[in-house]
């Protein structure tokens, strides 16, 4: 068992810990700190203590991580026959991953008459392709997906297995979880090896990235994480590489499934959509009106890009929700986050911070984004929109 | 019908929550408590689906943590849901995903099973997304994530629209089945007076373990595959270049800075 717990006598009741917890589990009640029911036993009070009057204790037990040789895979997910972006990722960070493990990275790829793809993912660091083709597994569903996989996992046993967090695979890894009764990470944007205990470590943002936490799964096998799509580094293809082929079992009781996909309607309004776009111009509140986003759809599409919006942007009926960035939204990691007419609230930093270059435009100096921009321009985005457009312009030509 | 909705209180995060810049920690007076947002857009569509559907139903809210959450199902109760039922047990302290989903599992079967249960898409403090899967997987029902509509209902068969990358997805399914909500789903009413004044006459219900008849090693933290062994603050400040000049001469470094990048 774990447990924290306050070393009275060195407890000076500062208040300092408050706001170390992530819960707001710790109260001071008669001049010392008492930590509450909320507490999660995570951790980030103990350091955070200056009179060492936090201790959190953890018994020895035996820590036997279960043999499991099956190697690392990554769920190769593809909707109508073309792999998604995500998977070109995994791959990457799968190789690092199997690499120092010194043993083989795995694409699991279900679908039907997606043959022509194993290919591509040996290509590109897979060693083993597990695959299973059949009318039946054309789109993705849960419950047949659930099914075939567990029972792969089962035979092979591999050490870890990593999921895109996209909408397919934050419902299929819970379910999968679920089913094998093992440990899933959410939606990390850093994996690595820890040590000679083979130990996955999995450091996610939480609380709206508000903090980061380093999770481990040590007495489950495999170690399961859905990676956020954009973070890791893509794998480079080489069509030299070889690869095994092994077909997954099937049977008709796991291809059963309660769940019927009617059909999937394309969004047509904006061609590039936010999860896949590697430059995103944002709109917030600043835009003022509606008819303003022009501004940014110009931008965009020069520069080959997608256009998201703020949470205020999306409440005041300016742009479709699937647009808005944030922690009500969709998290994003483009290369370029331009973010313009939008204060930078703590909720919509949540949602865009970890893309590599953030330009900010905003004409107060002291809005919060400029705290996370690589590039901050103040001034009002109605003369630098317009002026950056033009000069785009002039460079095309 | 009877619909579950799986409700959870979380930390407030509010537009006044600010980085303290000189020790990257969070600024925080005294943190107020919340139904996580999403889970209101679950709860509106539940008291919906009770309003406009024909025949019988039953809206329970159900959520596991620590007895203070039986303020936020009061509030659940106050918007017009029938029942609400608080799992709460010094036992399940310290669940991840897995133990949560298990004890909500064995809470809805306590209830004597249901034929909707609906979740938020994420809890906005641990944004794992992972319980409502987890909980259909547990009950042995299909699921649909991210479902922004309710296109028809039937004691046998739900249709509903997910967003997914780059579109739309119709689905259908079988009763009972689980959906996760996004926030387009619908516009949450505020409670009335009269609700509130209701809610103050009913009882929350709280179950422990021993009336869950859940398996000990299942629940809370034993339980859990998962630890988290480190928790940290981003490292949110960047070396902002702020660009001086005019909107022309700005724009000229901008693009000379983002050409540098390898960004053009
Ligand atoms: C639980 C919860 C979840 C949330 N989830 C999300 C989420 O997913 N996504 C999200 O975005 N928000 C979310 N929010 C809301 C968030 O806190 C903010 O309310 C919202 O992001 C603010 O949007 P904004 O920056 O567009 O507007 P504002 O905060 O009003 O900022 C507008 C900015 O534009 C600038 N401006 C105005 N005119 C001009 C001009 N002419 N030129 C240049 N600059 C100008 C202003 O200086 C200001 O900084 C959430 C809030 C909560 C409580
Ligand atoms: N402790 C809990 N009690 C009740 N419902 C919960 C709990 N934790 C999570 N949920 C539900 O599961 C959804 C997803 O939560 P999470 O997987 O934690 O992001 C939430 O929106 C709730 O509907």
């Amino acid at each position: 068992m774990k447990y924290i717990r306050i070393i009275e006598e060195n407890c000076s009741g500062c208040e300092e810990c408050l706001s170390s917890c992530p819960f707001g589990a710790i109260t001071i009640e008669d001049g010392i700190a008492r930590i509450g029911d909320a507490c999660n036993l995570c951790g980030a009070c103990v350091d955070h203590c200056a009179f060492g009057a936090i201790e959190m204790e953890q018994s020895e037990e035996a820590i036997v991580s279960p043999p499991a040789q099956g190697g690392v895979w990554i769920f190769a997910e593809q909707r109508s026959g073309q792999l998604s972006g995500v998977v070109y990722e995994l791959l990457g960070e799968g190789r690092k991953l199997a690499d120092e493990l010194d043993t083989p990275l795995c694409a699991v790829l279900l679908g039907h008459e997606v043959g022509k793809l194993t290919g591509d993912l040996i290509a590109h660091g897979a060693d083993i392709v597990y695959l299973a083709d059949h009318p039946e597994l054309k789109d993705f569903r849960d419950e047949p997906y659930t099914a075939i996989i567990a029972q792969g996992v089962e035979e092979f046993e591999p050490e870890i297995f990593l999921f895109g967090a996209t909408s397919t695979g934050r419902s299929l890894a819970p379910r999968l979880a679920g089913r094998l009764r093992t440990g899933l990470t959410a939606d990390c944007t850093e994996l690595s090896i820890a040590g000679e205990a083979r130990l996955l470590e999995q450091t996610r943002p939480a609380w709206g990235g508000n903090i980061m936490a380093t999770i481990l799964c040590r007495r489950h096998r495999p170690q399961m994480a859905s990676v956020r799509p954009k973070v890791m580094k893509r794998a480079i293809a080489d069509t030299k590489r070889q690869g095994r082929i092994v077909e997954l079992s099937l049977n008709a009781h796991q291809l059963t499934s309660r769940t019927r996909l009617l059909d999937y309607i394309p969004e047509l309004i904006h061609s590039i959509n936010i999860e896949e776009a590697d430059i995103i111009v944002s709109g917030g509140r600043g835009l003022g009106d509606s008819k303003n986003f022009s501004l940014l759809e110009e931008l965009a599409s020069m520069l080959n890009g997608a256009v998201g919006a703020s949470r205020a942007a999306v409440d005041s009926g300016w742009i479709p929700y699937r647009h808005q960035v944030g922690q009500t939204g969709k998290t994003v990691a483009p290369k370029l986050y331009i973010a313009v007419g939008i204060s930078g609230a703590i909720q919509h930093l949540a949602g865009m911070q970890s893309a590599d270059v953030i330009v900010a435009i905003n004409k107060n100096a002291d809005a919060p984004i400029f705290q996370v921009a690589t590039y901050g321009i103040v001034g009002d985005l109605f003369e630098v929109i317009p002026a950056l457009t033009a000069a785009l312009k002039k460079e095309v030509s | 019908m009877r619909i579950v909705v799986c409700v959870k209180q979380v930390p407030e995060t509010t537009e006044s929550a600010k980085i303290n810049p000189e020790t990257g920690t969070l600024m925080r007076e005294g943190v107020a408590s919340i139904t996580n947002p999403f889970d209101m857009y679950a709860l509106e569509e539940a008291l919906r689906i009770k309003e406009k559907q024909e025949g019988d139903h039953e809206v329970v809210a159900l959520s596991m943590g620590p007895p203070q959450a039986q303020e936020m199902l009061k509030e659940a109760l106050a918007l017009g849901c029938d029942r609400a039922v608080l799992l709460s047990d010094r036992a399940f302290a310290g669940a991840d995903t897995l133990a949560t989903a298990y004890t909500l599992a064995r809470a809805i079967e306590t209830l004597g099973g249901c034929d909707l249960v609906l979740c938020g898409k994420q809890a906005v403090d641990g944004d794992t997304a992972q319980v409502g899967p987890g909980v259909a997987e547990e009950l042995d029902i299909p699921h649909a994530t991210y479902v922004r509509k309710i296109a028809s209902l039937s004691p046998q068969a739900i249709e509903v629209e997910r967003l997914v990358e780059g579109g739309i997805e119709q689905v259908e399914m079988t009763m009972p089945a689980l959906l996760t909500v996004v926030k387009e789903i619908n516009e949450p009413r505020l409670p009335s007076l009269r609700g509130i004044m209701k809610a103050k006459r009913m009882e929350v219900t709280v179950w422990d373990a021993a009336e869950l008849a859940v398996d000990a090693e299942r629940v809370g933290l034993a339980g859990s595959p998962t630890e988290v062994v480190k928790v940290f603050t981003p490292q949110l400040e960047k070396d902002t270049q702020i660009l001086e000049g005019s909107p022309d001469e700005q724009a000229k470094q901008l693009i000379h800075g983002l050409r540098q990048a390898g960004l053009m």
